[in-house]
């Protein structure tokens, strides 16, 4: 009786996440996965098939646009982890009350304004006629307008900026929990301050680093705005080419195959990343 | 008491006609199309609702085929793009001649639109604003660029804008000496158009300082004097002039590329009365002219000119003789399956380095 | 050969924003021994131990271990170690790595660390846990792998911080009398800071007694008990009954103050003798506190008084009777003495008390 109880409680409990995960999640993706697998042969003529998944390992153009995003958001990534790693060093362990929640805001402002607006304002910094430009101009540097804009360094930029703050929270979460003695016990014990960053700071913080970047590399291998917006004619970008396919070319199946092999694809990046971290991820999710 | 009974019934029976007679149109249309002044007064005279979704022509399509043709009630995709989606996904449903007031539209664009949107049979689409793509230029320092390939000239390397899509593949073919329409009926000829304009457009990617993607983005890049030469929309270069008349729209020799948007009814809309009640309405000269004023671009009313303003005139009038308006290539209809080929084409040199 | 102490400091002085945690501190630790830095929290002692380790710098004054001046030495290159209040320990390496830590970061081959960590682990009493990790020892055995994670090292000075704190009085008891053998083991100088007197008295060779930033007393336990230097001193360490009142006769040392309730005491007075008319405190050991069922003889026992009972504390040997004088209300305690006589003593009844002036300490109150 009081198990048939607390079994009606579990289930009543448990319902919503089960209704969020089949309708939100798990139905959209069978959908796709059934659109993946048919293959156009004519009009209104489709077969069932991995010749979608076939076009995209057979045609170099397409693997090689996934790896450079692949590569660019991995590079996004350590470079996030390289800025954010002494902010937020700074913010948990250096400052206290106020100043931590007011450093800690700073970080927020970007976000409450849209992506859109944030590379918007990238873009009048950045361009030929922009604020940067003017500005070396002005203190003699350089002779000339220079586009900073349109090329891999201004998506490395924009990207950073989008992700930054979803490296920086874990961060602080983990370092504050650190205890200041056992950096002090290091520093006592003879340690130097890149030996305790190595043996001590780092092996604590491991699974905020982990998550910063899991989150970070998804950020930006999902990103579709910044890519288009400051790369310019050389913004080759996985997600866009799945837009093209569903938007502009109509052609669905291949969207889908191509959506299929971006979650497995950056699945199997993320297992790589961990395995080399050796964390796991109910280790580095799951706090 | 019986008096009152039938007095209500009377009141209900009224308020459900019109309820009835008085629907809400979705609209599906390009940016300026429909104005607010315009919508005003059609809710205003119908008492239908106007909701309206702005859009372009590839995430029309995408849309409508989502849904299966429904959501929207009327839809303006250009002309050359709808025989081919009817084909392949069957979104859209006849137009009913009877209902529409031909008398209003002129007849040569009525029956060319006729021609082309005709699919087994039957007439899909009705022309209403048309225009053209050509080269947006600043005449104080790229005059020398009169053409689609003259973009790829050293003299402006780095100050040029094109969108990658298929009206630039188009442009640049007919300026090659080439004419891909004609190549539309033989997939490998078409293909063999595709390649050599491919090696052209990867040549040229050096010259380009960034692919534009909305109009308010080109307009802004030749504002700023970032970008001199841009292949783009006539509306955008006579905006521009408004402001700086060194810019302006200039037809390329090779001929500037003209559209007709339509308006064509989704198969599963909801609201043919309204849909019709709509096209009837904004095909009036004086409303078509309003329209004229907004969109920057001409409609197939007749007598739509007579109200425009006579800057907009004139200004069309500087970018197109006689000459260049009988050198306007119009979209034929494009076969199904060439927009896979050209998609092709696109991604690869969206990929060049 | 002439005699250096392992750790001088030299009117060592700490201020923060108009505060001055540290006041002018001067002591010698000589090697070998076990020295205590014993005062309430907030009496600076915290700050004087952080200056000795390195972790903050002093305003004034000189810190000199074995001789040598620290002022401009970093934490991780002075001859000390600390036992920090929570141990410190690396919850991210196993034990071995944890005693390993200082060797590495001293370039020492791996295979002497190997062995060095095994010996030190030997000592400490806990052999072979090398591969341990933190989370799987107890209290106690965390505290000897902290105090080897040291020792492994061999410090001039062992800095502990109230490191027995977090523990449960049982353990409490037991690692007092642990760290103290540690220390005969190791013969390495310890500075210790406790709150806890008890802990102060049973392990150290000298107890320094801190209040408001300054020494008021260092000597070893005995003195500070029975020869308590001023009245903060004999009020902090170990228990006492505390009399104030006016001076009113002095016959050499002895001072006879008549307290605010209007009773009349007798005291030695321990430092300054106070002049007549003047405030004083009195203090008295509760087990120097005699009790007897008749009276005394008031002639010839100034401090003798009838009392009631309040309650008795039974605490085996440490059984604490509360008594409540019947004309002032003040309120007495004292020990209570387990050997049948007052077995049956109960709350309400009226017994007798006296003690030696000798035996109680007198001090002139401060800011009077």
């Amino acid at each position: 009786m009081v198990t048939d109880r607390s079994k009606l409680g579990f289930y009543l409990l448990i319902s919503p996440l089960l209704l969020w995960l089949v309708t939100l999640i798990i139905l959209p993706h069978i959908g796709l996965f059934a659109v993946s697998m048919s293959e156009k042969v004519g009009v209104r003529e489709y077969e069932t098939g991995f010749g979608n998944y076939a076009v995209f390992f057979n045609e170099p153009l397409y693997w090689r646009t996934f790896a450079r995003t692949a590569l660019m958001s991995i590079s996004t990534t350590v470079l996030t982890l390289l800025l954010g790693f002494p902010i937020a060093y700074y913010i948990a362990k250096l400052t206290r009350g106020r100043t931590k929640t007011t450093l800690f805001l700073m970080c927020l402002i970007p976000f409450w304004v849209s992506e859109l607006v944030r590379t918007f304002g990238w873009m009048i910094l950045l361009r030929e006629t922009g604020i940067l430009s003017n500005f070396l101009q002005y203190i003699g540097i350089l002779a000339e307008p220079v586009e900073f804009l349109y090329n891999d360094a201004a998506i490395m930029v924009g990207l950073v900026y989008t992700s930054i703050l979803f490296m920086i929270v874990p961060l602080v979460t983990t370092l504050d929990s650190l205890d200041d003695s056992l950096i002090e016990a290091g520093y006592d014990l003879g340690g130097s301050g890149f030996s305790i960053l190595r043996e001590i700071v780092i092996p604590h913080a491991m699974p905020g680093i982990v998550s910063g970047c899991i989150v970070v590399f998804m950020l930006s291998l999902g990103n579709y705005l910044t890519p288009i917006l400051l790369g310019g004619k050389d913004s080759l970008w996985f997600t866009g080419l799945i837009y093209t396919q569903f938007i502009t070319r109509f052609n669905w199946e291949l969207g889908s195959a191509f959506g299929f092999l971006l979650l497995g694809l950056s699945s199997a990046v993320v297992f790589l990343g961990l395995k080399l971290s050796r964390q796991s991820l109910s280790n580095t999710m799951g706090r | 008491m019986k008096l009152g009974l039938i007095a209500t019934s009377a009141l209900i029976a009224a308020l459900s006609t019109t309820a009835v007679s008085a629907e809400t149109l979705r609209l599906l249309t390009w940016g300026g199309y429909a104005p607010e002044d315009v919508i005003a007064i059609f809710e205003k005279e119908t008492g239908h609702t106007v909701e309206v979704t702005t859009s372009n022509n590839e995430e029309m399509i995408a849309k409508l085929r989502a849904t299966n043709g429904g959501g929207f009630d009327l839809a303006q995709p250009s002309q050359d793009r709808i025989t081919s989606a009817q084909e392949e996904f069957g979104i859209y449903k006849p137009i009913d001649m009877s209902r529409v007031d031909a008398a209003q539209f002129i007849p040569s664009m009525l029956a060319a639109t006729a021609t082309n949107t005709t699919f087994e049979g039957e007439v899909f689409g009705l022309p209403h604003v048309w225009g053209t793509s050509g080269l947006i230029v600043n005449t104080a320092k790229a005059a020398q660029v009169t053409d689609y390939v003259d973009l790829c000239d050293d003299s402006v390397a780095g100050n040029v804008s094109y969108r990658l899509k298929r009206p630039t593949l188009i442009g640049f073919a007919f300026s090659m000496g080439l004419d891909p329409f004609a190549a539309y009926s033989d997939v490998d000829a078409y293909q063999g158009v595709l390649d050599q304009v491919e090696a052209k457009l990867t040549e040229c990617k050096p010259n380009v300082k960034t692919y534009w993607d909305g109009g308010d983005e080109i307009q802004n890049l030749l504002r700023s004097g970032e970008v001199v030469a841009a292949m783009a929309w006539d509306t955008g270069g006579w905006q521009l002039n408004a402001d700086n008349p060194d810019i302006t729209f200039v037809a390329p020799k090779a001929g500037a590329l003209g559209w007709i948007d339509t308006f064509v009814l989704p198969s599963r809309g909801r609201a043919d009365d309204a849909a019709y009640d709509w096209i009837n309405f904004v095909m009036r000269p004086e409303i078509a002219s309003m329209i004229t004023n907004t969109a920057g671009n001409f409609t197939a009313a007749v007598g739509g000119d007579a109200e425009v303003s006579a800057d907009l005139k004139a200004r069309y009038q500087g970018s197109f003789d006689q000459a260049a308006i009988d050198n306007i290539k119009w979209y034929p209809p494009v076969p199904a399956g060439l927009e896979t080929l050209e998609g092709a084409t696109l991604d690869r040199i969206n990929a060049a380095k | 050969m002439p005699f250096t102490a392992d750790l001088v400091c030299r009117d060592l002085t700490k201020e923060f924003k108009g505060f001055r945690a540290v006041d002018h501190v001067s002591f010698d630790v000589p090697q070998g021994s076990f020295f205590s830095i014993l005062g309430p929290s907030g009496c600076g002692k915290t700050t004087l131990l952080r200056m000795i380790a390195g972790f903050q710098f002093p305003t004034s004054g000189d810190l000199l271990i074995k001789g040598k001046s620290m002022i401009d030495v970093g934490p991780n290159k002075r001859p000390v170690s600390m036992v920090f209040q929570h141990l410190a320990l690396f919850p991210m390496m196993d034990i071995g790595k944890n005693i390993g830590f200082g060797l590495r970061q001293r370039g020492v081959p791996a295979a002497e660390i190997k062995q060095r960590v095994g010996r030190v682990l030997e000592r400490v009493g806990l052999p072979g846990i090398e591969n341990r990790q933190v989370s799987q020892l107890s209290g106690g055995q965390k505290q000897r792998v902290a105090i080897a994670r040291c020792m492994v090292l061999e410090p001039d000075v062992l800095l502990l911080d109230e490191p027995l704190g977090a523990l449960d009085l049982k353990l409490r008891e037991h690692m007092k009398i642990e760290l103290k053998a540690l220390q005969a083991e190791f013969n390495t100088t310890f500075v210790y800071i406790t709150h806890d007197q008890s802990e102060a008295l049973v392990m150290s060779d000298n107890i320094a007694v801190m209040n408001k930033g300054k020494f008021d007393q260092i000597g070893t336990a005995k003195e500070l008990y029975y020869e308590p230097a001023n009245a903060f001193v004999a009020g902090f360490v170990g228990d006492a009954n505390r009399f104030e009142g006016k001076v009113t006769a002095i016959n050499d040392r002895l001072v006879t103050i008549v307290t605010d309730g209007g009773i009349t005491r007798q005291a030695q007075a321990a430092a300054e003798l106070p002049i007549v008319g003047q405030r004083a405190l009195a203090f008295v050991r509760p087990e120097a506190i005699q009790l007897s069922k008749t009276a005394y003889d008031s002639a010839t026992h100034p401090n003798a008084s009838a009392q009631i009972v309040d309650s008795v504390l039974f605490n085996g040997a440490n059984s604490v009777v509360l008594l409540r004088d019947p004309q002032s209300g003040e309120t007495l305690h004292a020990g209570l003495p387990q050997t049948g006589d007052f077995l049956g003593l109960g709350k309400g009844e009226t017994i007798h008390t006296n003690w030696h002036a000798t035996q109680a300490r007198c001090f002139v109150a401060e800011g009077h």
